[in-house]
């Protein structure tokens, strides 16, 4: 930026309030939290949280199964998201509108009416057990509610448009002439979808996964209340250490490693991301 | 291969191979409609279910209901603390709504008609709480408060609010101003009205549908939080979700079932007020990515 440019500042100055509010209250809280997680118990500056937290294996099993459910949960959106997304970006315009309403339904309804929802299907006394038992198939109800399955089929429908959009984004801009040419050259459907468009597709799949690693590990209610007491994910032990043990060092220092595990993520997918749209073009 | 020693020798190559291209192209036919519809299914039963749940007879949380019955909904009149958590919740969530619209229209104004090498740390900047854990973000926020000694109130889950909600309103603003060009805009100033002048009679009516839709969002990711907000309300105030949340997490109560059936209600409402006055669903497939 030149003298000139400095001087006749334009319409920049209107980016400032929020830029301003932001680092405010945005940017600042996020460092006090970090640097809060290395304050030592008898004041001072340590690493005496981590050490607690890596001493003990209920934090690290929540660490752990933190990280499977987000790459669990991505991959059940990826397998699940992509034939809704194909079927999507082929049907009828006559039918767009219906189904954009029936993928959105998840995000517009308030996350704790998704997960009550699951409550009613997975319960005891619920739809999954009520069928079950009706058809013969099992005589006692099973335990779907509080096991770390149901918390991934949960995360899974709730996540699943965040997956399905960029797909959908990512299908619509293929030239459609490349699986007619495939076709005219003698390749199958099945071939023509497997080496033609899903590798066409690879960025819309990763921002995807991008998006959906990143809120399912961020996720609270849901694991929370699928999850029960017994299931314990990085973000409930943040709030137990936080609000209900009132261990806020300790608290931060969760926190400070969910941040890592996020952007870490994030950071090396959306490196994957770039290089598959580098190879598309 | 199988397929071709299950045919009769005497068929010819040509027809088996034609029969093949055939099943391939139906299996890919019905496979992938099939699959999309179990993807559907799952994507809206839990709303439905909820729904059906709602108008239960039934004093305890059963599925199928064993009849129907509006007992849930009429109980909701006698519960007073609700009617307060509500009005907490809609007040909170109106006030992001409109705060994160003048900040966020205004950044993206800037952010849109600059060239500077900011822009690129500004969206980052903007953008990122979407992907930040909220528990990490409110206890964070809630240390910060406690630090310059700022008491707990509906002020601070306001900030809390407005910081996790702007994402939606600069995503969607932004999109609608790249669509829109600088050509209208110029013409104005070039034919001699100010910039403020230009931005309410110009920019602004053009830009409506994208600043609906994101005050919409903005307004129901604020309703609808639980993760920034139990860190950042003080105790005595009383938040619908939070409510909701401890009402299912600690007795599984069925009074949230009809809570639920209000606010799907509401939502669908409200969605189908939106898709009428600023096409909702093109904008949220267009934006998503």
């Amino acid at each position: 930026m030149n003298i000139s440019q400095l001087l006749r500042p334009k319409q920049d100055f209107l980016a400032l309030p929020l830029a301003i509010f932001l680092q405010l209250f945005y940017i600042v809280p996020l460092v006090i939290l970090i640097a809060s997680s290395f304050q030592a118990g008898a004041g001072g500056i340590s690493l005496e949280n981590y050490t607690k937290f890596f001493g003990n294996a209920v934090n690290v099993k929540a660490l752990t199964d933190t990280f499977w459910l987000g790459v669990q949960v991505t991959i059940a959106c990826l397998i699940i998201g992509y034939p809704v997304a194909y079927f999507y970006t082929n049907v009828h315009a006559r039918w767009k509108g219906v189904l954009t309403f029936l993928i959105m339904l998840p995000l517009l309804t308030s996350a704790v009416v998704r997960t009550f929802g699951w409550v009613v299907i997975l319960g005891r006394q619920g739809l999954i057990n009520t069928a079950l038992m009706k058809l013969g198939l099992i005589e006692e109800p099973i335990r779907l509610l509080f096991t770390h399955n149901g918390v991934l089929i949960a995360l899974t429908q709730i996540w699943l448009p965040m997956m399905v959009l960029p797909i959908v984004a990512s299908l619509s801009q293929i030239d459609s002439r490349l699986a007619a040419a495939s076709k005219s050259l003698g390749g199958g459907a099945w071939r023509t979808f497997w080496q033609i468009t899903f590798p066409l597709t690879l960025p819309g799949m990763i921002s995807g996964s991008l998006l959906v690693f990143a809120l399912t590990v961020s996720s609270f209610v849901t694991p929370s209340i699928i999850g029960g007491g017994q299931l314990i994910y990085l973000p409930t032990l943040i709030y137990q250490q936080g609000i209900v043990l009132l261990n806020q060092p300790f608290a931060a220092a969760v926190s400070t490693l969910l941040l890592i595990m996020v952007v870490a993520v994030v950071l090396i997918l959306g490196a994957f991301g770039k290089r598959s749209r580098r190879y598309i073009r | 291969m199988s397929s071709t020693s299950l045919n009769p020798p005497a068929q010819l190559p040509a027809e088996s191979a034609y029969s093949l291209r055939k099943l391939d192209q139906v299996s890919f036919a019905v496979v992938m409609p099939i699959l999309a519809i179990l993807g559907l299914i799952m994507l809206t039963a839990p709303t439905i279910i909820v729904l059906l749940a709602s108008f239960s007879s039934s004093a305890t949380l059963q599925f199928p209901p064993p009849g129907f019955s509006l007992q849930w909904y009429l109980s909701l009149f006698s519960f007073p603390e609700l009617r307060a958590a509500a009005l907490n919740s809609f007040q909170v969530a109106l006030f992001t709504a409109i705060v994160c619209v003048v900040l966020g229209v205004s950044a993206c104004l800037a952010m849109i008609n600059s060239r500077g090498r900011w822009v690129a740390a500004m969206d980052a900047l903007v953008m990122s709480p979407l992907a930040l854990p909220g528990v990490a973000l409110g206890l964070g926020m809630m240390a910060f408060f406690a630090m310059v000694g700022i008491r707990l109130s509906l002020f601070t889950l306001i900030i809390g609010h407005i910081v996790i909600c702007t994402p939606y309103v600069v995503r969607n603003v932004l999109a609608s101003l790249t669509q829109l060009g600088s050509s209208l805009q110029e013409a104005s100033s070039a034919l001699g009205a100010s910039p403020a002048y230009t931005f309410f009679n110009v920019t602004l009516p053009l830009i409506k549908p994208g600043v609906l839709i994101g005050a919409f969002m903005a307004f129901l990711t604020s309703f609808d939080n639980v993760a920034v907000t139990l860190f950042l309300s003080d105790a005595r105030t009383e938040m619908l979700p939070i409510r909701m949340w401890s009402m299912i997490e600690n007795d599984l109560d069925v009074r949230a079932a009809a809570i639920s059936g209000v606010l799907i209600f509401l939502t669908a409402l409200l969605m189908i007020a939106m898709e009428r006055f600023s096409g909702l669903s093109k904008a949220l497939i267009n934006n998503k990515a």
